[in-house]
C-alpha cells in the first residue's frame, strides 16, 4: 500500500438519495494523488453532492467511497461495515480541506482568527505557531494586509481566498472546491483562480466542481462531465472539452462555452 | 479619499470650482405635529389637575425613597431577579441544546419541560412551590440532606425555583431560535475543518447565536424584574411587599405604590442601557461599522459642529 498505488479518492458505484430524489446513480471514478480533477455538469447533476460525500457531509446510500485507502464514514472489519463515531469522522476530515461556494467564513472572527481556529482547536497547536503560519498563508493568498479584517469587511474574492487559506492551515492532503468562483463578481474570479493554480502547481490533490472551463482546460489533469447523477464522459480536459463524444456533453458545452 | 473621477476640462486644480447655489424652497409645514402637541398638552393638564385635587402626600415619596425597609425590598427584588435569570439562562441553554440533540430521550425531555412550564401561569407555579409543604413533611435526599420541609423550602427558595424554572422554559425557546438562526454553512465549514459537534457549537454556533439571543434576553431580564413582584404569593419580602408594608404601617398607601413604581422604572431604565451596550458587543463582525453610541455622538457634537462631517466616521 504505497501512496503511489493508492488512489487519493476512489468511488465504486456510489449512490445517494434525498428522500425520493435519486441524486447519484452509481458513480465510479478515481482521483490520483497530485491530480487536479475537475467536475463539470449542469446544475442538479449531482456534482456538488458527490463532493460533499467525499468528506462525509452527506452519507452515501450504496457503493464504496474511499479517501487515501480508507473508507469514508465506515470501518471495515471481518467483512462487516461499522459506522464511524462522530469523533472518528471528524478526525478523518482533518486531512480534507473544503472550500464552499458561499465561503462560509466565521463572521465573528477576523481573517487571521478564521485561519487559526482549526489548528488551535482541533490540532492543539499553540496560538503563536498558528498565528505565524496563518500570517504566512494570508501572505500566500495575497491578503497579508487584511489579517485584522472581519469577513464582512472583505470582498467576495478576498473572502474566498481567506477560506482557501483556512482550509490549507490544516495541511490537508486533499482539497475539495465546491464551485469556488460561482458566487463572485466576474472581475474577482481571477484572483481566486490564481491562488488555485498556485496550489495545483505545488502538487496539491484537488477536486474542483466548477463552471470555469478555462481553468479546467489550463490546470486540470482530468475532467468528468456529470449529468443526472451519472458520469457521462471523462478524460483529459483538452479531449473532453475539445472533442466531446456524447450528445449530452456537446449540448452542455455549446451552452457554456 | 478623493479619487480623480474623469476630470472635467476646466481651469487648473488650484482654482476650486464655484460652489453650487443651494436650493431655496419653502419647507413643508407639519400642521399635524402642532395639533398633536396641543392635544397632548391639554390631556396632561387635565391629569395634573385631577391629581392636584386628590389628597396625595407627594412629600412622602422622597421621604421614604431611601427608607431602610424599602431598600431591603429593592435589594431582594434585584437579588431574586438576577439569580432567577441565572438559573433561567443556564438551564435554558442546556434545554435548547438538549432539544436540538439527536438523542431522542433528551430532546423529548426538553420538549416536555418547555411544554409544562410555558403552559402554566407562573403565579400558579409559585403557589404550588409554596404549598408543597402540605404534601411533603420532610425533604430527604438520601445520603446528603434531610430536613423539615418548611425549614428547607423558604420563601426565598420558593421564589427562586418558581421564577427560575419558569424562565428556563422561555430562555430555552429563545436560545433554540438563536441556534437555528445561524446559517447551516457555518456548521458545515466547521465540520469540514475536523471540528467536533461540541466544539462547533461552542466556538462557532453559540457566539453567532448570541446576536439573536441577547436582545430578547434583555427583554426577559426587564420582564423578570417586574414579574418578580408576583413573589408576594410566597411571602418573599420584595420591593412591592416592602412598599405595601410601609404604606400600611405609616399611612401613605398610594404614595408607596408610586414609590415602588419609581424604583422599578429606575431599575428597568438602567437595565435598558446595559442591554444596548451588550447588543453592540455581539453585533461586531455583523455590520461593517458600528453606529456611534449616544455618548460618542454627544461627544462628537460637543467637540464642535465645525468638523461635523468627520464626526460620523469616528469610531
Amino acid at each position: 500500500m504505497t501512496s503511489k498505488s493508492t488512489p487519493m479518492v476512489k468511488a465504486e458505484g456510489v449512490h445517494k438519495s434525498f428522500g425520493t430524489a435519486h441524486i447519484l446513480k452509481g458513480i465510479d471514478l478515481e482521483v490520483a494523488p497530485r491530480e487536479v480533477f475537475c467536475l463539470i455538469g449542469p446544475s442538479g447533476s449531482g456534482k456538488s453532492t458527490f463532493l460533499r460525500c467525499i468528506n462525509h457531509l452527506e452519507k452515501i446510500n450504496a457503493g464504496r467511497l474511499s479517501v487515501d485507502g480508507e473508507l469514508v464514514g465506515y470501518r471495515e472489519a471481518n467483512g462487516k461495515l461499522y459506522e464511524l463515531r462522530d469523533r472518528e469522522v471528524a478526525a478523518r476530515r482533518r486531512d480534507i480541506g473544503m472550500v464552499f461556494q458561499r465561503f462560509n467564513l466565521f463572521p465573528h472572527m477576523t481573517a487571521l482568527e478564521n485561519i487559526m481556529e482549526a489548528p488551535v482547536q482541533v490540532k492543539g497547536e499553540s496560538k503563536a505557531t498558528a498565528r505565524e503560519r496563518a500570517g504566512k498563508l494570508l501572505d500566500r493568498v495575497g491578503l497579508a494586509d487584511k489579517a485584522g479584517n472581519y469577513p464582512s469587511q472583505l470582498s467576495g474574492g478576498q473572502q474566498q481566498r481567506v477560506a482557501i487559506a483556512r482550509a490549507l492551515a490544516m495541511e490537508p492532503k486533499l482539497m475539495l472546491f465546491d464551485e469556488p468562483t460561482s458566487a463572485l463578481d466576474p472581475e474577482l474570479v481571477g484572483d481566486v483562480l490564481d491562488v488555485m493554480k498556485d496550489l495545483a502547481s505545488d502538487g496539491m490533490t484537488m477536486i474542483v466542481v466548477t463552471h470555469e472551463m478555462g481553468f479546467a482546460r489550463e490546470v486540470g489533469d482530468s475532467l468528468v462531465f456529470m449529468d443526472d447523477g451519472v458520469v457521462v464522459e471523462s478524460g483529459h480536459p483538452r479531449d473532453v472539452l475539445g472533442k466531446p463524444q456524447h450528445e449530452r456533453t456537446k449540448s452542455f458545452l455549446s451552452k457554456v462555452l | 479619499m478623493s479619487v480623480d473621477v474623469d476630470k472635467p476640462a476646466q481651469p487648473p486644480a488650484d482654482a476650486p470650482p464655484p460652489a453650487p447655489e443651494p436650493i431655496k424652497a419653502i419647507p413643508v409645514r407639519h400642521y399635524g405635529r402642532w395639533v398633536a402637541a396641543l392635544v397632548v398638552l391639554v390631556l396632561l393638564a387635565l391629569l395634573v389637575r385631577a391629581f392636584a385635587a386628590g389628597k396625595v402626600n407627594w412629600g412622602a415619596i422622597p421621604e421614604y425613597m431611601f427608607n431602610a425597609d424599602i431598600l431591603r425590598g429593592l435589594r431582594n427584588t434585584l437579588i431574586i431577579t438576577v439569580l432567577s435569570m441565572v438559573i433561567g439562562i443556564v438551564l435554558g441553554v442546556v434545554l435548547a441544546v438538549m432539544r436540538q440533540s439527536k438523542n431522542p430521550v433528551t430532546s423529548t425531555v426538553a420538549w416536555f419541560y418547555v411544554w409544562f412550564f410555558r403552559g402554566t401561569p407562573v403565579y400558579v407555579q409559585l403557589f404550588l412551590w409554596f404549598n408543597l409543604g402540605l404534601v411533603f413533611q420532610y425533604i430527604d435526599i438520601m445520603p446528603i440532606y434531610k430536613d423539615e420541609w418548611s425549614d428547607f423550602m423558604t420563601p426565598f427558595l420558593c421564589a427562586l425555583l418558581g421564577l427560575g424554572l419558569n424562565e428556563a422554559a422561555y430562555m430555552a425557546e429563545i436560545c433554540r431560535g438563536g441556534l437555528l438562526a445561524v446559517d447551516e454553512g457555518q456548521t458545515e465549514a466547521a465540520h469540514a475543518l475536523g471540528m467536533s459537534h461540541g466544539r462547533t457549537l461552542r466556538r462557532i454556533i453559540v457566539p453567532q447565536a448570541m446576536r439573536v439571543i441577547v436582545p430578547p434576553t434583555g427583554n426577559e431580564v426587564i420582564n423578570m424584574l417586574k414579574t418578580s413582584s408576583l413573589v408576594i404569593a410566597v411571602q418573599y419580602y420584595d420591593l412591592l411587599q416592602s412598599a405595601q408594608n410601609v404604606g400600611r404601617d405609616a399611612g401613605p398607601v398610594v404614595e408607596m405604590l408610586v414609590l415602588a413604581a419609581v424604583w422599578y422604572l429606575i431599575a428597568t431604565s438602567v437595565l435598558s442601557v446595559g442591554q444596548y451596550y451588550l447588543e453592540r458587543y455581539y453585533a461586531r463582525g455583523a455590520s461593517r461599522q458600528l453606529p456611534p453610541t449616544p455618548v460618542q455622538r454627544l461627544r462628537a457634537r460637543l467637540s464642535g459642529g465645525a468638523n461635523r462631517s468627520s464626526a460620523g466616521g469616528a469610531a
